[in-house]
């Protein structure tokens, strides 16, 4: 009786192994446990067990049909999760298709790289100022030392609105109108468009610039060194290989042209370095003592230095853009790449 | 400015590569933006000597010769007559290009062979002598290539003379900075003048009217001269300086000019009248043909060269037709003045004439050049066109121009400038380099005098530069600056610009930047009002083009032209702003208001994707944008009317955007008139708005409301109303009761069509009443929003949707 009990078993959990449906696992569950299941029928015979050990039969007999009842349930369990997934799988989406967010917009070039310059020289200590962009010939040229009748005038080709009153071609009258109302020390950075008669493919008559002033006790051509060319480095990289040239700017002197090592060729000489292996980035030069005596502070106290450079030519060396007018054609295969 | 590196070597000695000389120049502040070898125009040419010579047989004009170059020997067919055998000649050999795109070929000529050629000075450019073949010196090593053995290679600098130094506008200007950075001293052309014994005080005069205008004025007569080219040494510099020789005098007259800056002028003095020369003002309505053909009427006060009756130059910009020196010429005036570089400048510009004399003159040049640059001239003059130079010269110098004397310099300004400590021994080696007479006064104190054509120094900080220019930047230590911590101000409208982009990107706006100017016909595609505001307008007295000639008085204009743009490439969903500025005109000699705006425009699908947004965007788009950025900022009291319209504007969908009762500007769909005048399909809708009042409110402080923890009632209704009634007006009612219990009302549908009657619009209000501090009961919430329905119907004549039939 315990060997057919075993044997039962043992087919039982067999079949069991082999069952891939759920009507298939029902009907072992019928065929072993039902009204005429086979383990329900062998219990029936404990008539037939010697009385002592019907005890022991029967709780083996529990046992097994606990067993069996146990893995039924659990394969039963399984085979409807497995059923699920499937269904599941037939509500598959295209996940490759894009996702539905709003397309998120982009900051233009040009005012990407003039927060990033106004950010690096704010941990200098410098504050943002702005000024109009119709502006007085005084604070575009005069008070610059740049008088009426100055070849100087030659490097800057002016928009006139009147006689006296021009499309500024720098921001540097900014620096002239915040000195007439701050004394030293001065620390200023101001960014914005600038305008000069002039158009081709590497000039717009509209451009952005940012221009810095620095005036203290003590300020040196070393200082004006120190900055810029910890400037350059955090925008162009670390190894970034800088030399100052001596120029000239009416408002500066000494004055100096700041080139880097051409990003394109590394110095090999290209197109874009005009083969000389240097780009000219920014002007900078030690602020001329005509300058203080027009705002009226005293050059014998302090000294300064003013730099200024071109957003556009920054982006342009950046981002490999050969063209400068890309910048205001707003072409939407343009911007959204920024 | 061209400088030929084999000019310049006349005065002085480089050593060094081209490459190393225009990399010292540059880092001493001269510039250099290329360098070009230049070649003289052909190629495989070599020195040949003639070995025999027999007539041709067939021809009577032709010879043949028999040549070598040294390793080998050709038979040329020559048509030359001025050869014999022993002469040295350059031959082309067969495979030489000559200018003129030729390639010489091995030939037959009339029956016999030919292995080249010989060539003549014209052939091969370098000359003007067609008559015979170039004899070439003796000693010269056979099969030399011609460009080497004549020494025809150069290399042509192009250096960028700043405002400041119009010294170095010359090839000894350049050789001063290079003896400067070499050490090297520098060699002036020797000139030895053989004067006749007629005298000429005698011949003619030079009288002044304005010496503020010509401070000096002085002059050479040149008698029996005979004018023709020039010869090959001139030429070619002239030509390396990028300027075309015309003759032996004119030729002279800009060499010299090119050697030592000083511009000069040759007159045929036959044409001279009265034989005199009269440096006066122009008069009223003066009119004068120049050199170059053209007539013009001058402006008045031009200052002019005249002889005893006529104007016969523009003084310092260019000579007249008048008296220009012809191929007859025997006698010339030559003159070499200085003159008032402001006067020089005004009347180039007001001409339109930007002469190589007027660019010296308007920059200053030496004046103490003057009568050595006279002198080297008329030695030249006389040199190559046989003239006779006639005893002394005319020198009218009624105005001394003074130079710059005893500049003080202390050795520790040069530290507080530069920030390094430069020895005194050095700071004299510098000076004294660049031609300045220096004397130490006491310890570290200097007075210096600048030769007088360095009119650029005046102050000490001019000397400073000199100094530290020489001893090399790249010598002066980066520093960082020994400062205080100071506070960083704040900008605001840049704060605020920079909230504006943040949100702007988030609701998928993309920033664009269009020209600050704009036609002024595009306001009229904008239907502006004759008396509008905005037409007052910034306009440009000297634009590139008239599309580009008035300053923008308001932002919409460029936002329809980057949405043309776009469409035009293919892209019509177009989402983007722009922040700048909007100029309007107040009154002359004023400046303009300047009005900072943020701007908009909306077209085209919602989304760039198809699949996802099938519709297109409408004013609610927009307006929602306009909302969420307020909410971001922080403002409240914002307001939308629709009571007042652009003319740009549909009428039926637009309004008027308020800050706290200030008008900020607009918003709408453009009016499909303006559309139809841009050209434009597709419907856009845009806003403008000022953010000068916003930057100074936006980030309104924040106060906390503490919220109920008790469910809130919720109570739904329909009212149909006029589709006059705005939304706004039944909100405002509901507001207006300040119902204690009432949360929150919102929209929940608006619906016109079936079902409603005619001219009438559903609108769906849902009410939430909550109590702070407990449950509210229905009978509390029914009662307070019966009351509110009651005052909406009875305001507004409604209809509550459902009860109808009551």
């Amino acid at each position: 009786m315990m060997e057919e009990l075993q044997q039962l078993e043992k087919n039982a959990l067999a079949e069991l192994q082999t069952a891939t449906t759920e009507e298939h696992l029902l009907a072992i569950r019928t065929k072993y446990l039902g009204r005429k299941g086979l383990l329900t029928l062998h219990l029936r015979k404990i008539a037939q067990v010697q009385e002592d050990k019907r005890a022991f039969f029967g709780k083996r007999c529990n046992e097994v049909k606990e067993l069996i009842v146990f893995k039924i349930e659990e394969a039963l369990k399984h085979q409807s999760e497995r059923e699920k997934e499937t269904v599941f799988l037939k509500e598959k989406i295209d996940v490759t298709l894009p996702g539905r967010a709003v397309k998120y917009g982009r900051i233009h070039p040009v005012i990407q790289i003039s927060h990033e310059i106004c950010s690096i020289f704010s941990t200098f200590g410098f504050s943002v100022v702005e000024g109009p962009e119709v502006e007085l010939d005084y604070y575009n040229f005069e008070a610059l030392n740049i008088p009426k009748d100055h070849p100087a005038r030659d490097m800057q080709d002016t928009f006139y609105i009147e006689e006296n009153i021009v499309l500024r071609t720098h921001t540097s009258p900014v620096q002239v109108r915040v000195m007439e109302k701050v004394r030293p020390p001065v620390r200023i950075l101001s960014p914005g468009k600038v305008y000069r008669r002039d158009s081709d493919i590497s000039h717009t008559p509209m451009f952005h610039q940012i221009e810095g002033l620095m005036v203290d006790k003590g300020i040196t051509f070393g200082d004006l060194k120190g900055i810029l060319t910890a400037f350059l480095k955090r925008v162009f990289g670390p190894d970034t290989l800088i030399r100052f040239r001596p120029s000239f700017f009416p408002f500066t002197e000494p004055s100096a042209e700041v080139d880097i090592r051409c990003v394109i060729c590394k110095g090999r000489g290209c197109r874009v370095c005009s083969q000389s292996g240097w780009l000219e980035i920014l002007g900078s030069g030690m602020v001329d003592p005509a300058v203080f005596k027009f705002v009226d502070y005293d050059s014998k106290k302090y000294t300064g230095f003013a730099f200024g450079l071109g957003l556009e030519r920054i982006a342009m060396l950046k981002y490999g853009i050969s063209d400068i007018r890309l910048f205001f054609e707003n072409d939407f295969r343009f911007l959204r790449q920024f | 400015m061209l400088v030929s590196l084999k000019w310049l070597k006349d005065y002085i000695d480089i050593a060094m590569k081209p490459e190393t000389l225009a990399e010292r120049l540059t880092m001493s502040g001269l510039e250099v933006d290329s360098i070009k070898e230049i070649s003289p125009p052909f190629n495989g040419v070599v020195v040949a000597k003639i070995i025999s010579l027999k007539p041709h047989p067939n021809a009577d004009k032709l010879s043949l010769c028999v040549v070598t170059d040294g390793s080998k020997k050709y038979s040329i067919v020559c048509g030359a007559k001025n050869i014999k055998p022993g002469d040295i000649v350059p031959l082309a050999r067969v495979g030489a290009t000559i200018p003129g795109g030729y390639t010489i070929k091995s030939t037959a000529l009339r029956g016999e062979p030919s292995e080249g050629m010989l060539c003549s000075e014209a052939e091969l450019e370098i000359g003007d002598d067609a008559s015979g073949i170039l004899h070439l010196p003796d000693g010269v090593k056979l099969g030399t290539p011609l460009e080497k053995a004549l020494d025809l290679l150069d290399t042509v600098f192009d250096i960028s003379i700043t405002p400041n130094r119009p010294d170095c506008l010359s090839v000894i200007g350049v050789a001063r900075e290079v003896a400067a950075l070499t050490g090297k001293k520098i060699k002036m052309p020797k000139i030895k003048l053989k004067e006749t014994s007629e005298n000429i005080k005698s011949l003619t005069a030079v009288k002044i009217l304005d010496p503020d205008l010509c401070p000096r004025y002085t002059a050479r007569m040149i008698k029996n001269i005979k004018i023709g080219p020039s010869p090959i040494w001139i030429k070619t510099r002239l030509e390396a300086a990028g300027m075309r020789a015309i003759n032996n005098v004119v030729d002279i007259t800009n060499f010299v000019m090119l050697e030592m800056g000083q511009p000069l002028h040759a007159f045929d003095f036959r044409f001279l009248e009265k034989e005199c020369i009269i440096v006066r003002k122009s008069k009223k309505n003066e009119e004068f043909v120049s050199l170059d053909g053209k007539s013009r009427k001058l402006p008045q006060d031009t200052l002019l060269i005249c002889d005893g009756v006529k104007p016969v130059a523009i003084g310092g910009i260019m000579g007249g037709l008048n008296s220009e020196v012809k191929n007859d010429t025997q006698t010339i005036l030559l003159e070499s003045a200085s003159f008032n570089p402001v006067s020089i400048r005004r009347s180039a510009r007001n001409l339109a004439m930007s002469t190589d004399a007027a660019f010296r003159f308007e920059r200053g040049i030496d004046p103490e050049g003057v009568i050595r640059a006279l002198n080297r001239a008329a030695q030249l003059i006389a040199e190559f066109s046989g003239g006779n130079i006639c005893k002394d010269y005319i020198d009218e110098y009624p105005r001394k121009i003074r130079s710059a004397k005893n500049i003080k310099l202390r050795l520790e300004r040069i530290r507080k400038i530069t920030g390094t400590e430069i020895k005194a021994a050095e700071v004299i080696k510098i000076l004294r380099s660049l031609g300045m007479a220096v004397i130490m006064t006491s310890e570290g104190k200097f007075t210096v005098n600048p030769p007088t054509f360095r009119l650029d120094l005046t102050r000490e900080i001019d000397l400073i530069e000199e100094i530290v220019r020489i001893y090399g930047y790249d010598k002066v230590p980066a520093t960082f600056p020994d400062i205080s911590v100071t506070e960083l101000s704040v900008n605001r409208h840049l704060d605020l610009e920079n909230n504006i982009r943040k949100v702007m990107n988030g609701l998928a706006f993309n920033e664009v930047i269009n020209y600050s100017f704009i036609s002024p016909l595009s306001l009229d595609n904008l239907l502006l009002s004759a008396d509008d505001e905005r037409r007052n307008l910034v306009r440009i007295k000297n634009p590139l083009t008239e599309e580009q000639s008035v300053m923008r008085p308001m932002m919409l204009i460029g936002l329809l032209d980057t949405l043309k743009k776009n469409i035009n490439n293919g892209c019509t969903n177009l989402k983007i702003f722009e922040l700048g500025r909007s100029f309007i005109q107040r009154q002359e000699g004023k400046l303009p208001v300047e009005n900072n705006m943020l701007a908009a425009l909306l077209s085209g699908n919602k989304g760039e994707d198809l699949w996802h947004f099938k519709a297109n965007v409408d004013f609610y788009d927009l307006k929602g944008c306009l909302e969420n950025l307020f909410f971001d900022l922080k403002l409240k009291n914002i307001k939308f009317s629709s009571s007042i319209s652009e003319p740009f504007l549909h009428p039926g969908k637009s309004c008027t955007v308020f800050y706290d009762n200030n008008k900020l500007g607009y918003l709408g769909e453009v009016h499909p008139f303006v559309l139809k005048k841009e050209n434009l399909k597709n419907t856009a809708y845009v806003f403008e708005i000022n953010i000068d009042i916003l930057a100074k409110n936006f980030g309104e402080r924040i106060y906390y409301q503490d919220f109920s923890k008790f469910p809130a009632i919720v109570r739904d209704v329909a009212f149909v109303v006029s589709r006059d009634i705005e939304v706004d007006y039944m909100l405002d009612i509901v507001s207006s009761l300040k119902e204690y219990f009432l949360e929150n009302v919102v929209i929940f549908d608006i619906y016109e069509g079936k079902g409603i009657p005619y001219n009438t619009k559903s609108v769906g209000l849902r009410f939430f009443y909550r109590a702070f501090d407990r449950t509210l009961t229905d009978a509390e919430a029914n009662n307070v929003h019966e009351k509110i329905v009651r005052n909406i119907v009875a305001l507004t004549k409604a209809k509550i949707r459902g009860e109808d039939n009551q």
